[in-house]
């Protein structure tokens, strides 16, 4: 029978809480970041520019087509090979960013499909712009219609990050290959490396939940 | 060509198809300043679409459209100006749900005229005072009756100071005990003086306020007259088998 034994992933604590901490970070950044370039692509994607709609499909094809970790591979050790040298950690929030604001896209794009037509003569009646009518009278209640789809993929991002620990980025999974190295308590450390994940997955769909309270505060029927 | 003082909308051999459909054949019409029309007929006859051409909501296939001595161009070219001498109202009144009632009338305001939110404030007051929803300008769109809504969105439009006030079935979706509100803020809208084409079936309005109507079949303008003639004596036999269908009930 194996002997259970906690205390010395406990006491390496600070590492978790660190690499937790990590995680957080990149995990908030790539969100603001991604969802900023997700509704260029947006805008793009639904631009009367051809041009612009192909390199925006294509782009979003691409990324949604090769895997996570490949996408990291190719940015950390791929790119210095054409001059673009970055370290782990920007490395990892860089292709987080490009990686989530390629599902972001699909998601804001079925937000804004999702308003009726109605409100967009209603602005072009009124003598707006396009770009006017679609920042103060489709923005909102787009996002607010793909809301909790949008939480999902920032959750998912989130726990995505794990993977960056394959280019060494100091974060919350390195942290616990770490005191695994060192403690050899493999069980005890990924039970709570798992614990740890859940727990931060619950207080971001909070957080999250509570922003989305104060945005789309506004009655619907 | 050159527009009379008094003109404010001259369409001109209007043609507009929908993919192989022709929805609108050869339209003239001028409509005047401070001239009230009701445009009616049956459904699929083309009235929205001929009101949606004027403030370019549609393009055209064939002749000119002018408001104000602005021709509206091919592709709509002209059209934001236009727009801002042209007031719509729909049949869904279309408010924006996420901001209230006061800030539903002074976002375009702000946003064309740049005018200050103070001005922007006190006009969308004026004109909310003026359909007598003022009290509700904190609400939301959702928190408010159909009635409630449209005259919202009347005074929404007012705000702009539009020459031209287009009305699309604006009754057609509230129910029977709130059509007469809205009713009521249009007819004193006309009694301003402000030039409004109006499609609606609601004859008693087309009676109190309307210069001329006109009755629309199949894309074509069929007859235009005054209201006592036009319900007194309709020419045409389209005219009548439309208007025994629409009194009858
Ligand atoms: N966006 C559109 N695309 C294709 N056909 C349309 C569109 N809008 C209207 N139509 C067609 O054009 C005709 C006239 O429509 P409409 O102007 O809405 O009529 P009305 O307002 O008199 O009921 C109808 O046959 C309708 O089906
Ligand atoms: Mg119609």
């Amino acid at each position: 029978m194996y002997d259970f034994d906690f205390a010395p992933v406990f006491q390496a604590w600070r590492l978790l809480a660190a690499g937790a901490w990590a995680t957080v970070y990149i995990s908030a950044i790539s969100m603001a970041l991604g969802l900023v370039f997700g509704i260029v692509l947006t805008a793009m994607r639904m631009a009367p520019v051809a041009a612009l709609r192909s390199i925006a499909i294509g782009y979003i094809e691409l990324i949604r087509n090769t895997p996570f970790l490949v996408q990291v591979f190719f940015i950390y050790f791929g790119m210095p090979e054409l001059g673009l040298r970055l370290n782990a950690m920007e490395a990892a929030i860089l292709t987080m960013t490009l990686n989530c604001s390629a599902y972001i896209a699909e998601i804001v794009r079925s937000g804004v499909e999702s308003i009726r037509k109605g409100q967009i003569e209603a602005g072009r009646a009124l003598g707006m712009s396009t770009p006017d009518v679609y920042r103060f009278i489709v923005f909102r209640p787009a996002i607010r219609a793909v809301y909790p789809s949008l939480c999902s993929q920032f959750i998912l991002m989130m726990l995505n990050t794990s993977l960056v620990a394959s280019i060494s980025a100091q974060e919350l999974t390195y942290a616990a290959q770490m005191i695994d190295n060192q403690t050899f308590r493999s069980f005890e450390v990924y039970f709570v490396l798992g614990a740890i994940y859940l727990i931060l997955s619950q207080l971001f769909s909070l957080g999250l939940g509570l922003i989305g309270r104060t945005y789309f505060s506004y009655p619907t029927k | 060509m050159t527009t009379q003082n008094n003109t404010t909308i001259r369409m001109s051999a209007v043609n507009k198809w929908f993919g192989k459909m022709h929805v609108l054949r050869d339209i003239d019409l001028t409509v005047n300043k401070g001239e009230h029309l009701v445009l009616c007929g049956p459904s699929g006859s083309g009235k929205s679409t001929l009101i949606r051409c004027i403030n370019a909501l549609e393009e055209i296939q064939g002749g000119t459209i002018e408001v104000n001595g602005n021709q509206l161009g091919k592709k709509g070219a002209n059209a934001d100006h236009i727009r801002r001498d042209v007031g719509m109202v729909f049949q869904q009144f279309n408010l924006f749900p996420h901001l209230t009632v006061l800030q539903n009338c002074m976002l375009a305001p702000r946003r064309i005229h740049r005018i200050s939110e103070a001005e922007a404030r006190d006009k969308a007051m004026h004109f909310l005072e003026q359909v007598h929803i003022a009290e509700h300008g904190h609400k939301y769109p959702a928190q408010l009756s159909g009635g409630q809504q449209q005259r919202v969105a009347i005074a929404r439009a007012l705000c702009m100071g539009p020459q031209v006030m287009l009305f699309d079935e604006p009754t057609s979706a509230l129910d029977p005990e709130m059509v007469k509100e809205v009713l009521d803020t249009m007819i004193g809208l006309a009694d301003q003086g402000i030039t409004m084409i109006c499609v609606t079936h609601e004859m008693g309005f087309a009676r109190a306020v309307a210069h001329r109507v006109i009755f629309m079949d199949r894309g074509e303008i069929i007859e235009t007259a005054p209201p006592t003639e036009f319900f007194g004596t309709p020419r045409h036999d389209r005219t009548r088998a439309f208007l025994s269908q629409i009194l009858n009930h």
